[in-house]
């Protein structure tokens, strides 16, 4: 508990939530969702279909599961759903 | 008399289907009848396994014999029936199921079949994912996974090929002892002879059938490539197919060319709805959990559930029926359907022509109850 | 909150404008209330974003919301239900939610029709693309074009717009008059007149054309520009994003499991807002596309009454009766022409989660047997795209539904339910 006050207050100082995308950091508003860091770190091809076509967040509300990606480990986690917090690791299909 | 089919096929599931390719090609004019569309029923709800079993000699003659027909056929099953010659590895959790496990490759090795016995090491390296503090297993090569409703229209396009005649959308309400079908449209159809092939659909054609519906759940993972490599059984699953009347579940899992992961397994007699139960859902996941422990992470998306069809001995009645010569049965595989729906077509259409059947079709034949020669559990 | 067991009197899953209507009536009646949505934030589709974003609307019953006291279950996606229990999981981790009385509220999603190119990255649902540009996806600068149908395009258009957008077309399907015919509608609608000035006003300065709708998108990796046409010429728009949806499609899977009654493909409900399924109720847009306003005036009569208090549902009878007669009014303005049902080639892709084509799926006669013999409608989003797509193209119906409703770590299934 006492390390989510920590976070929280940390995002009141800087104003912005630091994540990091393919190893990348990342500086994202808080309220982003996780394709929000994604886009912003330049990224258009979230994953690739399985006959291998490029794919990136299509319906924006969790329904098409085209934008999931690996977040903190867990694969298929949905990018448009999930809200970014500090420190979050961000994973695509490269 | 005359009449337009030398046999009448209901119902187009595996059995039935692979069935009407071997009368076909045995040169017996063919009809199959299905309610829906073909490969619709069980076989859609089943884990497409195709495995040599030992419960008894009979079970070990026809499964042998079935799975040998598979191998043959192998080469010509298009890719999307997606044969997987991934092999059976059949796990022992502790030394009374090694003890089972030495008896049971002593039993295929005495009969000419490849079985490797495995130490907890080899089991490990096999399959990484299983948890530690097994006891062992064997691997069973030669068994095989297939994609089930897409080998159901391949046995039904050789079967087409060769002269059948399908009919889908057709439901069949009464068959009489003349070899007559009754359909709910109220026409009727003659054959020379009638072969239900309704699995657990059947008695409802036929009343007083010793058929009974044993329902499974199963459910399908996302793609996990590589999580297992090949079908996994545990050995206490023997217990769970053993069990009369009690709700059981017993691990098993499969990998699909697609990389998802199929798991089961469940068993519960005479439960009409095909709900999904919870309970049995909790059970059978967490039996699976305690082999697999990285299982809990991979991501579920959708449980269905199957109605096998059971016979009191657990094996399948092939052959005229105890009301009538011209009225036969294909039917009663419970778990087994998938692997066995080549030998009992082989089968049916040697005793259906006249020739002396591959192996002895004395064990499956319908009358064996009224004789009293089964085995009753 | 971490806990994975819950009790209530009245449980709502969505926290949109129906279910948070609902959240607010029935809790303003003394009854203890939970709200479980798979958002981070309660407002469902319509209401996504930061609170400087919304509108007063919004603001005003968000707000309300979280004065009422409600247990506010977030992140929370419903897996199953059995009994008088929901089974959830949240942050891949189970949660079992006990109730006296259910409101489903699931909402709609936007209704995908397949067309050459819909699957390259920058082609995007317009209100999906808009809630994802209120949580933060850069927008700015880039040239969208909006195409498809409903009202969801206006909306999105403007809210893209104010975040910086530029928008090169709106490109409504729909014939002028059918659109024109909603407007003479509005006049019957005092409020809605009021939006649609404003909504006029606004889209000055934004190309608009009805008749007009997409036939390809272009593009290596990522969209590049879109062929669009109006049944005569054909032209191109260079664009970096095309925002293209064919209005909602009510989100049924729920209802459908828990085996509530449908009539005309929405949850058949009576005038108390209550399902065929004793103690469950129903309200928004599972009930009928009708926008925020039907949603909020159903779930309030479907809070209050699940609350027990007959005569404060009933003083919104009239108002809902209303409210229904601009829901039938957008289903006629926004009927789908045949055109665009019949865009997709043989090549096309259909199911996107196991890359179906649609020349391999249209053979088949209904769904079940397609997806068996193809994997349409396997993949991870078990049909949802797909299968809506087939149900308005083919007139297929799709199959039961079986749990988990949205795809669930195996850890969560794993919590029993009580029966």
């Amino acid at each position: 508990m006492n390390d989510r006050i920590q976070e929280k207050e940390k995002t009141i100082l800087t104003g912005s939530i630091q994540v990091v995308v393919n190893g990348r950091p990342v500086a994202v508003p808080p309220g982003s969702v996780v394709a929000a860091a994604i886009a912003l770190a330049g990224i258009t091809q979230f994953r690739r279909s399985v006959s291998g076509l490029p794919r990136g967040p299509f319906c924006g509300m969790g329904v098409c599961m085209e934008c999931c990606v690996t977040i903190d480990g867990q694969a298929n986690s949905r990018s448009c759903l999930t809200l970014c917090a500090n420190r979050m690791d961000i994973r695509t299909d490269e | 008399m005359s009449h337009p089919y030398d046999v009448i096929i209901i119902g187009a599931g595996i059995v039935g289907a692979a069935c009407a390719m071997e009368c076909a090609r045995s040169g017996l004019r063919t009809l199959v009848l299905d309610r829906s569309f073909p490969g619709g029923g069980t076989t859609a709800a089943g884990m497409g396994h195709i495995v040599v079993m030992d419960d008894s000699p009979a079970q070990f003659a026809l499964t042998n014999y079935s799975r040998n027909l598979w191998i043959e056929l192998r080469l010509a099953l298009p890719r999307d029936v997606e044969y997987d010659a991934c092999g059976t590895l059949w796990l022992a959790a502790n030394e009374e199921e090694m003890a089972e496990a030495r008896r049971k490759q002593k039993y295929y090795e005495e009969r000419g079949l490849r079985v490797e016995l495995l130490d907890a090491t080899e089991v490990a390296r096999l399959e990484p994912n299983l948890r530690a503090g097994l006891a062992g297993g064997i691997l069973v090569t030669g068994d095989a996974v297939v994609y089930p409703p897409r080998a159901t229209h391949f046995f039904l396009e050789q079967a087409r090929l060769l002269g059948a005649t399908i009919r889908t959308g057709v439901i069949v309400k009464t068959v009489l002892p003349d070899g007559t079908a009754q359909l709910a449209d109220g026409t009727r159809i003659t054959g020379g002879r009638l072969v239900n092939a309704a699995g657990s659909w059947s008695p409802e054609l036929m009343p007083g059938l010793p058929v009974r519906k044993r329902k499974g759940h199963l459910v399908i993972t996302n793609r996990a490539p590589g999580f297992v490599r090949r079908q996994i059984v545990e050995l206490g699953y023997l217990k769970s197919a053993h069990s009369s009347d009690a709700s059981s579940v017993a691990f098993n899992i499969q990998p699909r060319v697609t990389g998802q992961m199929l798991i089961g397994s469940s068993r519960q007699f005479d439960v009409e709805d095909g709900a999904v139960d919870h309970v049995i859902l909790d059970r059978m996941l967490r039996r699976a959990t305690e082999y697999l422990p990285g299982l809990t992470s991979l991501l579920a998306i959708r449980s269905w559930t199957g109605q096998r069809a059971a016979t009191p001995d657990k094996l399948p009645l092939i052959g005229p029926s105890l009301a009538s010569d011209r009225v036969w049965l294909a039917t009663g595989h419970e778990g087994l359907g998938i692997t066995t729906s080549l030998g009992t077509a082989r089968l049916l259409a040697d005793l259906l022509s006249g020739r002396e059947p591959e192996i002895s079709a004395t064990p499956f034949l319908p009358d064996r109850f009224a004789r009293g020669a089964g085995n009753h559990e | 909150m971490n806990e994975s067991l819950f009790q209530f009197e009245i449980v709502i899953v969505g926290a949109g404008p129906a279910g948070l209507a609902a959240a607010c009536a029935a809790a303003e009646c003394g009854r203890r209330v939970a709200v479980i949505d798979s958002t981070p934030r309660p407002g469902g589709q319509i209401w996504r974003g930061q609170p400087r974003h919304s509108s007063s609307e919004a603001r005003f019953w968000i707000e309300r919301f979280h004065r009422s006291g409600v247990t506010w279950l977030e992140e929370t996606s419903v897996v199953a239900a059995s009994g008088n229990w929901l089974l959830a999981e949240h942050r891949n981790r189970p949660r079992k939610i006990g109730w006296e009385k259910l409101i489903l509220a699931t909402g709609a999603r936007e209704l995908f029709l397949p067309f050459p190119g819909w699957t390259l990255p920058g082609v995007f649902g317009p209100g999906g693309l808009l809630g994802m540009v209120k949580n933060g996806w850069p927008i700015a600068g880039k040239k969208v074009v909006v195409a498809g149908t409903g009202p969801l395009l206006l909306a999105a258009a403007l809210g893209l717009k104010q975040h910086g957008a530029k928008i090169m077309l709106l490109a409504e399907q729909a014939a002028a008059a059918q659109v024109r015919g909603l407007a003479l509608n509005l006049l019957c609608y005092p409020r809605k007149l009021i939006q649609g000035a404003v909504i006029k006003a606004q889209l000055a300065g934004i190309p608009q054309r009805c008749a007009a709708w997409p036939v390809r998108a272009f593009g290596h990796d990522h969209v590049e520009s879109v062929e669009l046409t109006d049944g005569r010429e054909r032209w191109m728009e260079a664009c970096d994003v095309l925002a293209c949806g064919y209005h909602l499609t009510p989100n049924l899977e729920l209802p459908r499991l828990m085996r509530c009654a449908m009539a005309e493909g929405f949850v058949k409900v009576d005038d108390w807002q209550s399902t065929s399924v004793a103690t469950v109720y129903c309200a928004g847009e599972l009930t009928g596309i009708g926008g925020a306003d039907a949603a909020l005036i159903e779930g309030q009569i479907a809070g209050y009454a699940a609350a027990g208090e007959p005569d404060s549902a009933r003083a919104l009878f009239s108002r809902r009766a209303s409210a229904h007669g601009f829901r039938r009014a957008l289903a006629r303005a926004f009927a789908l022409r045949p055109e665009v049902k019949a865009l997709a080639t043989d090549e096309t892709l259909l199911c996107r989660c196991e890359d179906v084509t649609w020349g391999r799926v249209k053979s088949f006669g209904n769904w079940r047997e397609a997806k068996l013999l193809t994997r349409c409608g396997m993949g991870t989003c078990q049909g949802r795209i797909c299968g809506s797509a087939a149900k308005v193209i083919l007139g297929w119906e799709n199959e039961s539904v079986n749990p988990p409703v949205f795809p669930a770590r195996i850890n969560s299934l794993l919590e029993p339910l009580k029966m």
